[in-house]
């Protein structure tokens, strides 16, 4: 989001706030989230794809509400008020074609009316006729789902992107001299992905709350944590968006000191830091090891304070409008040990793999005809677990190695934790003893993940170990 | 009741959104109101150079900053704040010499090393009992009245000895004020025209006015970050020794040309001399005052391409540069100036991108011929 885009997401959210009560404020909501998703979406090399795409993202999260609904809530009158309304309001995005000005909510100039019409139309059909069917549509859950992890891996995978990138340059007429796997930045698709994946899962499982289409399309796209999280749950959620918090006195300046505590770090603190921060580039020009951990620990600070920036943007506006994001971070580089880090850093997104992928994994590897033992069980779960999480960054080596870093260390924090908890219980009797173990783990737990960060920083592995190399004044 | 509202609710008993909103507005409006009404010029001598980061072996200037660590700004003062002749006094024992001169003293495509400065620092010379230490004082834009502004406070450090290359492109009228770095700094450019009666117009339409509103915070709020951003930049500097761009490959200067023998929009025969800033160039030696300044003709491409017979390059018709060398020639002789006419002294072969820019070899010749004419200068 750039500032623009907050501040007026923050008057909007001080507009909605004072003078909207409670009836139209889940369909303002609605409205700007819809906005958003087009007006977030960066320009894209592709001809008419940064239209097509937030049009994608709408249209799957609307088909995901239909496949977890209950038949009888599908037919409800005001889900077909709420469709309408998306739908019109994407025709009316795509008629500012013919206004006579610079594109203002779109990326680029949309594509010509009647493509638009058709694909609304045909939407519109399959959307009517799939709402219409009796019983639940429990098969589609399982393809949505395979197609959210397919279009996640292509989006993530630069050779996948590049191909995809030269298909539909073909299909659109383009040159493919230039098709490359950033032409399809497709806004906010990781954190859509999860919130419409956990309610895939949660219908599957029985634990979905009943909600509406309008509810369901707010939560997915809900604009302040559109772009980067958290990812709340949905049950949670449309609690508050069904009985938003009065906002006090006192709740505005609440909310008010966190989003310009967010403005701080985003844009002051870690954007000044981005200037030094360790990249691809001053890898390989920073002359001395001392330089070499400055820029590393610049870059261990930038990550933090732009991405817990966002957040708390994304938390100040949240309160603003009545809805309480969860929080993402929680002093993540004081914490004693990789476990508790892990317990403060992107929680929304380690609470959304231990829930889908941690916890089930467990389960089944200690469950079963051949049980593993508990050691192998933690050792394999958090091994892929992390991996995972490495690759949803990007699928390349260095995510892989950077998961696998993670993941090696928590099992190593785990074991490590069993064999000297009576040892170390006994010797840190005393309140400084105490500290002084804790901030000795703070310091190993802190350089252990900045170290982590160079492949996270750097392109390569054959560049991260280079500045490792670096690191300890090695030529 | 979230615990956040209720530790809120218990400090800011009493503090009203709204209200507080219009105070923090009232307060801002007030600094930048009293921002803009201060004298806030001396900003730039702030500097984290030469006090966190060593100082910068030439000016910042630069586009790509991401990539170069280095920017280009208007504020003579920060700009000389940043450079390594800032770092202090002039040492006993040091024989310093000011380098001044457009984009090929600056050094473009070269390191700092690979400079004339840096290559005349690496001579080692010695001259009047003193270790010489050269400065480059370049700046990549062709303009003498560029080159006096930055003597004119360059003076304040003390050097021995003012090396000032320049060359045709330097001299046009039209070429002073048009400079970026010379139309922002309007006051200074006043004061010069007035302190030595230039021939040029103080009230240029080229330079840029301020108003009360330019001076404000908000006026100022690009140029305020700039100045942080060079700050910042410095750590990159003492990180990486890097302050310029490297491409991996550039366009070579052109060789060959159109039959096109105008210059500045003439074609000839007859170069005025009275379109020259011949006057400009005077004043430079009644700025340097009692310090020798040695006036140098830069080295050109002189190309055997297509057209060459009537161009040496892109930039200069021959029959223009040869009216203007023998000016330039005239004028030394008349000011009494020692002179160095090195226009051919690089073969074709060690030009870069430009009919100016050299080589790193091409640097290493150009310094030896310039350490030959000031290793005996008359000494004190």
């Amino acid at each position: 989001m750039t500032l623009l885009q907050i501040l007026v997401g923050g008057a909007l959210a001080v507009a909605c706030g004072l003078f909207l009560h409670d009836r139209p404020r889940p369909y303002l909501l609605l409205v700007a989230s819809v906005l958003a998703v087009f007006w977030f979406q960066p320009a894209l090399p592709l001809r008419e794809v940064d239209f097509w795409l937030p049009v994608a993202t709408v249209m799957l999260s609307m088909t995901a509400w239909t496949l977890t609904a209950t038949p009888e809530s599908r037919r409800e009158r005001e889900n077909w008020v709420a469709a309408a309304i998306v739908l019109i309001l994407i025709l009316l995005l795509g008629l500012t074609r013919y206004l006579n000005v610079d594109p203002f909510l779109t990326a680029s100039r949309p594509p010509q009316t009647v493509s638009i019409v058709g694909v609304l139309a045909a939407f519109a059909l399959a959307f009517a006729l799939l709402n219409r069917s009796p019983g639940r549509l429990n098969r589609g859950l399982w393809l949505v789902a395979a197609f959210l992890i397919a279009v996640f891996i292509i989006l993530k995978a630069p050779a996948l992107g590049t191909a995809a990138s030269l298909l539909l340059r073909l299909w659109t007429g383009q040159s493919t001299t230039h098709a490359a796997a950033s032409d399809l930045q497709w806004l906010g698709f990781s954190y859509i992905a999860f919130r419409m994946i956990h309610t895939l899962r949660d219908r599957q499982s029985g634990r979905l709350p009943d909600v509406n289409l309008a509810e369901y399309l707010t939560y997915i796209i809900f604009f302040p944590s559109l772009t980067a999280g958290p990812i709340d749950r949905i049950e949670r959620f449309v609690q508050d968006l069904r009985h938003p918090m009065p906002l006090s006195q006192d709740g505005w300046l609440v909310a008010g000191k966190r989003l310009v505590a967010g403005l701080f770090k985003k844009f002051v603190l870690a954007d000044t830091l981005a200037l030094i921060a360790l990249n691809a580039t001053n890898a390989l020009q920073v002359r001395t090891a001392g330089w070499a951990w400055l820029l590393l620990y610049a870059y261990a600070f930038e990550i933090y304070l732009d991405f817990s920036g966002y957040t708390d943007i994304a938390i100040g506006l949240g309160r603003m409008l009545g809805i309480n994001l969860p929080e993402n971070f929680n002093a993540p580089y004081l914490k004693p040990n990789l476990i508790q880090f892990w317990n403060s850093w992107h929680m929304t997104l380690t609470q959304w793999f231990r829930a889908y992928f941690f916890n089930p994994l467990t389960r089944a590897l200690r469950s079963g005809r051949r049980p593993l033992p508990a050691v192998a069980t933690i050792f394999v779960s958090q091994l892929s677990t992390m991996l995972l999480i490495g690759l949803w960054h990007g699928i390349s080596g260095n995510f892989v190695i950077w998961g696998l870093w993670h993941g090696v260390g928590l099992f190593v924090n785990n074991r490590w934790s069993e064999w000297t908890r009576r040892p170390a219980s006994a010797w840190a009797k005393s309140p400084p003893r105490r500290n002084l173990l804790s901030a000795i783990g703070v310091l190993v737990t802190f350089h252990y993940v900045t170290l982590g960060w160079v492949f996270f920083a750097l392109p390569t592995p054959e560049l991260s170990l280079a500045f490792l190399r670096k690191l300890v004044g090695m030529p | 009741m979230n615990p956040d509202s209720m530790s809120a609710r218990n400090k800011g008993q009493g503090i009203h959104p709204l209200r507080l909103l219009a105070k923090a507005l009232i307060v801002f409006v007030v600094l930048d109101l009293g921002f803009g009404l201060v004298n806030t010029s001396g900003l730039g001598r702030i500097s984290a150079y030469n006090l966190l980061f060593p100082g910068r072996e030439r000016f910042p200037f630069g586009q790509e900053a991401a990539e170069s660590y280095n920017l280009s700004l208007y504020n003579l003062d920060a700009m000389f704040a940043s450079h390594v002749l800032s770092a202090g006094g002039n040492p006993t024992g040091e024989f310093r010499v000011l380098l001044l001169g457009d984009s090929s003293v600056w050094g473009t495509l070269l390191q700092p090393q690979e400079t004339l400065a840096g290559q005349l620092n690496a001579e080692g010379l010695v001259v009047c009992g003193k270790g010489a230490r050269f400065y480059n004082l370049g700046y990549p834009t062709a303009s003498l009245m560029k080159d006096l502004m930055i003597l004119d406070q360059a003076m304040s450090y003390r050097p021995d000895l003012v090396v000032w290359l320049t060359t045709l492109d330097a001299f046009p009228r039209s070429a002073q004020l048009a400079s970026p770095i010379v139309a922002n700094n309007p006051a200074r450019v006043r004061d010069l025209i007035a302190r030595y009666h230039l021939s040029l117009d103080p009230h240029d339409p080229a330079l840029v006015e301020s108003t009360f509103w330019d001076r404000t915070i908000w006026g100022q709020r690009r140029d305020l970050a700039d100045l942080a951003r060079l700050q910042v930049y410095g750590l990159m500097w003492a990180a990486t020794g890097v302050d310029q761009a490297y491409p991996g490959t550039f366009t070579p200067a052109q060789r060959d040309f159109p039959a096109d023998a105008s210059y500045h929009g003439s074609s000839g025969p007859t170069l005025e001399e009275s379109q020259l800033a011949f006057d400009v160039l005077a004043a430079g030696q009644r700025v340097a005052g009692q310090v020798p300044l040695l006036l140098v003709n830069e080295p050109i491409l002189i190309s055997s391409g297509r057209n060459s017979t009537i161009r040496y390059n892109l930039s200069y018709p021959r029959w223009a540069y040869d009216q203007y060398r023998a000016m330039l020639g005239q004028f030394a002789r008349q000011a009494g100036w020692p002179y160095l006419d090195l226009w051919n002294a690089i073969s074709p072969s060690q030009f870069t991108n430009t009919e100016f820019h050299l080589t790193p070899a091409g640097e290493t010749l150009l310094a030896e011929k310039v350490a030959q004419a000031i290793r005996s200068p008359s000494c004190p």
